[in-house]
């Protein structure tokens, strides 16, 4: 007989938000209803469709880590994940164990985006290289022009990988260890992988979560021509508007989120808090189109229901849903219709709501942050706000706890993230009762 | 217990051409596909070789009709995945909505299969970024970023950014093949593919599967991939007029990697469900491992000396196997040519296997192919299929002067294999190993 599947809980958490960087200021924000979304000083956005963004604000990662030299010239992504994952590991406890803890046995899973691009050598070294009678770069004008203006550092840390590898030096992380980018779901993934990687004890710790920063001129540039932007320009603070009758696309955040998750039995014998139990996990794919998502949401109803089961509950059991709720016409009515055809009569009897109203979306990060808010909201017994819910929408019947927190009975909760492309995942947590 | 794990279809896309026959035969034949780079003036660079692929190569050709106007938002990366899935099906005699014909049923029910594709770093295609952002020139000639906003971005297609994103590898595999089940897209340099299969592995022996698209997919044939891999400080600077020898892995003369471009793509099936449907199986895969390495002294980007995390995962591999590394009679490594990371390998094969090391064909398709980036080490997976289907040990080259207790230049030759180790690492450090057994 297989012995019986080890439960796996959370027993750290940290996140680098635009609403701060330290779990309880960030909470009690959300739980104000605050907006993190400003107008866009990182580069000079003033004439582009978007001016505004959700940034991360007065933050330096070298106050996080042991030795800053080993991560100088990072990427906002690795940055953020650095803080993040330092702030998760401090609650966890973990540090105490010191030598005893074998770190071939402390895996990382990552869903964190590329680096940040250095974008006025690179635009430089592209028009230095261009023949306008062509309209095409010429090789070797423009290798002289690049060697001379980007330099290694900045380049290597916009592989993906990097925030891993940094993660990996700063806690000596010898363990399984992987980054996965699948677009908007991707941290949602890389906690749902860790936890098949501990129940199959493959590791006896696991770091997971995401980090990502596409607020730079190509990356504004690319969601704008999209037209999946917000584009409320006059009112940044109102733009995210998930749900509502007249959301007018996303609005780009930054940040990261990372959590330390183990077995029950691992985090008992060493006395570790315990914040929540990770207890399902789904994984689907649209197989649609690259540019819409299937109708009736099709594979979002496949990943909530697979993470509903492997946990072991029904579906009467979901009291919250932290949503994908991205604010886009899209993707709010069919993430609203996916959960009532999978929910049935019980999709008007849960709560659903989005923290993406107040951070914005944080695209590879966005899965980490709404579960750490969903550990939060288990603890506390109370649910976050979807702010700037002003006109209902009739294609969006749900309870989506506008403007204002909730206090509730919080069991069990989904956390839905579905990518650009159609790859979906959920995560199905349930409460600790301590 | 859980399922065990068959592959029944090879598909890859290399220099040396396109399908798993194209791939093998050139290797037997010991062709190269290195060579000074045609899709650019590589003259710049201190490096300017490269392994492109066949100039023929079409994506159109590799997917249904009623999908070739998708074809126009696909990234380079992205065609060659979908052409190594598509070679992939076939070669497992699956129909999927890809290549079902009229009134056909397809092998699998949609939502039992999934895809697992690994990815790099998506350069942009740089003529056309730069046609637009010609545009946002100011008095100056420099680049305006008020005007950019008010009009040069408008020269962009709208759908210029879904061509960068590295989930398309995956998203439109999965979209030709009606590939509803679990999709992942990892993105760790070199492992990505064989972490890639690694993960469908997993995925179909929980059940969540019957059968998975797995492997990555790469191209470095552009001037800014390119400069990227100049960048990692690992391409070879010293054999640009000798492109067949320039490539050397184990070699005391190595110099340095070419870097490339390719796909490797498998299906991976549940032991159960191929029996059933009577399909034809390459190799068992027995064991897999993952690992990180952590070489603070040289951030990541170089293995430590022991190549300690390819150790680890190379042991959890053999562990899951439950064989011990007597059982291993050919061994497909990363072999990428730099002396750093040869030696970093060469002393953590030495200390899985010792002496017996001297007598177990060490083999690498990077002399042959590249450092595909992504796809590569998916790409060797498939080498180590083929080779154990056809008990045939690939050649080795450039290998004058093997490193020490290795063997050195050998030809193709067929002999008796049980189990094949497939194994590699690559920038910022992950590791992964797998054992394959005969089918």
């Amino acid at each position: 007989m297989a012995s019986p599947t080890p439960r796996i809980v959370v027993t750290g958490l940290g996140w680098v938000t635009p609403l701060g960087h330290d779990i309880e200021t960030v909470w009690q924000r959300m739980m104000r209803g605050e907006s993190g979304v400003s107008a866009t000083t990182r580069f000079d956005a003033s004439t582009f469709p978007t001016t505004f963004s959700a940034q991360v604000k007065d933050y330096d990662f070298r106050s996080c880590v042991k030795d800053p030299a080993i991560h100088e010239g990072v990427g906002h992504n690795t940055a953020y994940a650095l803080g993040a994952a330092a702030q998760a590991w401090k609650l966890s406890g973990l540090e105490k164990l010191g030598n005893s803890f074998d770190r071939t046995r402390l895996g990382i899973y990552l869903g964190s985006g590329e680096g940040s691009l250095d974008f006025d050598n690179y635009v430089a070294a592209n028009l230095a290289g261009f023949d306008d009678a062509t309209q095409t770069i010429q090789g070797k004008a423009w290798a002289r022009a690049a060697t001379a203006l980007m330099t290694p550092v900045r380049e290597v840390e916009q592989e993906p990988n990097m925030p891993l590898s940094h993660l990996a030096m700063e806690f000596d992380a010898q363990g399984p260890a992987y980054n996965c980018l699948t677009a908007c779901a991707a941290s949602t993934q890389a906690i749902g992988e860790a936890m098949m990687i501990l129940q199959r004890g493959d590791a006896d710790v696991m770091l997971c979560g995401g980090a990502h920063s596409m607020i730079h001129p190509l990356g504004v540039t690319g969601f704008n021509r999209l037209t999946a932007l917000s584009t409320r320009n006059s009112e940044p603070t109102k733009a995210s508007r998930p749900f509502s009758a007249d959301r007018g696309g996303f609005v780009l955040g930054e940040g990261a989120g990372m959590i330390v998750i183990e077995s029950l039995d691992h985090a008992q014998k060493r006395g570790a808090h315990i914040f929540a139990e990770i207890a399902g996990y789904g994984s689907s794919a649209d197989a649609y189109r690259i540019t819409d998502m299937h109708p009736e949401g099709r594979g979002p109803m496949a990943s909530m229901r697979q993470a509903v089961r492997n946990a072991g509950l029904s579906i009467e059991d979901i009291d919250y849903i932290a949503a994908h709720g991205t604010g886009t016409h899209e993707n709010d009515s069919t993430e609203t219709r996916a959960i009532k055809n999978l929910f049935g009569d019980h999709a008007k009897k849960l709560a659903v709501s989005s923290v993406k109203s107040m951070f914005g979306h944080l695209i590879a990060a966005a899965g980490a942050v709404q579960l750490i808010a969903c550990c939060l909201a288990m603890r506390d017994q109370t649910a976050p706000p979807t702010i700037n819910l002003d006109n209902p929408d009739p294609e969006c019947d749900l309870d989506y706890i506008p403007h204002k927190p909730r206090k509730m009975t919080i069991n069990a909760c989904l956390s839905n993230s579905f990518g650009f492309g159609g790859q979906n995942d959920s995560l199905a947590l349930r409460r600790w009762n301590t | 217990m859980s399922k065990r794990v068959v592959i029944t279809g090879l598909g890859t896309v290399t220099g040396l051409g396109v399908g798993i026959d194209a791939l093998w035969g050139g290797l037997l034949e010991q062709r190269r596909a290195v060579s000074p780079i045609r899709a650019f003036d590589a003259g710049g660079f201190a490096c300017s070789l490269g392994c492109e692929l066949p100039e023929d190569f079409k994506v159109s050709q590799f997917v249904p009709k009623t999908y070739r106007k998708a074809t126009k938002v696909m990234a380079r990366d992205t065609e060659i995945a979908v052409a190594s899935a598509d070679l992939a099906a076939r070669d497992a005699g699956l129909f999927t909505r890809g290549n079902a014909g009229e009134g056909q049923a397809v092998t699998y029910a949609p939502e039992r299969v999934g895809a697992h594709i690994g990815a790099g770093l998506i350069a942009a295609e740089l003529n056309e970024l730069t046609s637009a952002l010609v545009n946002a020139k100011g008095d100056d000639g420099k680049f305006d970023y008020h005007k950019w906003g008010r009009e040069g971005m408008g020269h962009l297609t709208p759908l210029w950014l879904l061509k960068y994103l590295p989930n398309m590898l995956a998203c439109h595999v999965t979209i030709v093949h009606d590939a509803q089940g679990p999709s992942n897209t990892i993105t760790c340099n070199e492992p990505s593919g064989l972490l890639s299969i690694g993960e469908s592995l997993r995925v179909i022996q929980r059940g969540q599967a019957d059968m998975c698209f797995c492997g990555g997919a790469d191209s470095k044939m552009n001037p800014m991939g390119f400069l990227r891999e100049v960048y990692s400080g690992r391409l070879t600077t010293t054999m640009n007029d000798n492109p067949s020898q320039a490539v050397r892995p184990f070699d005391a003369q190595a110099s340095g990697a070419v870097p490339g471009e390719g796909g490797g793509i498998v299906t991976l099936e549940s032991e159960e469900t191929a029996k059933a449907r009577n399909a034809s199986v390459y190799a068992c895969v027995l064991g897999f491992g993952a690992s990180q390495t952590v070489n603070p002294g040289k951030r990541n980007l170089f293995p430590d000396e022991h190549g300690r995390g390819m150790v680890s995962a190379m042991s959890a591999a053999l562990r899951e196997a439950t064989i011990s590394h007597d059982a291993i009679d050919l061994i497909v490594a990363f072999g990428c040519g730099h002396p750093d990371y040869d030696k970093a390998e060469h002393a953590a094969l030495c200390s899985i296997f010792s002496d017996r090391l001297a007598a177990i064909p060490v083999v690498a398709v990077r002399p042959f192919i590249g450092n595909c980036g992504a796809g590569g080490s998916a790409i060797d997976l498939c080498v180590a299929a083929k080779a154990i289907k056809e008990q045939t040990f690939p050649p080795s080259i450039n290998r004058d002067h093997p490193l020490p207790g290795m063997l050195g230049n050998a030809p193709a030759r067929q002999s008796d294999i049980r189990h094949v180790l497939v194994c590699t690492t690559g920038l910022g450090g992950q590791n992964a190993a797998l054992v394959l057994g005969r089918a």
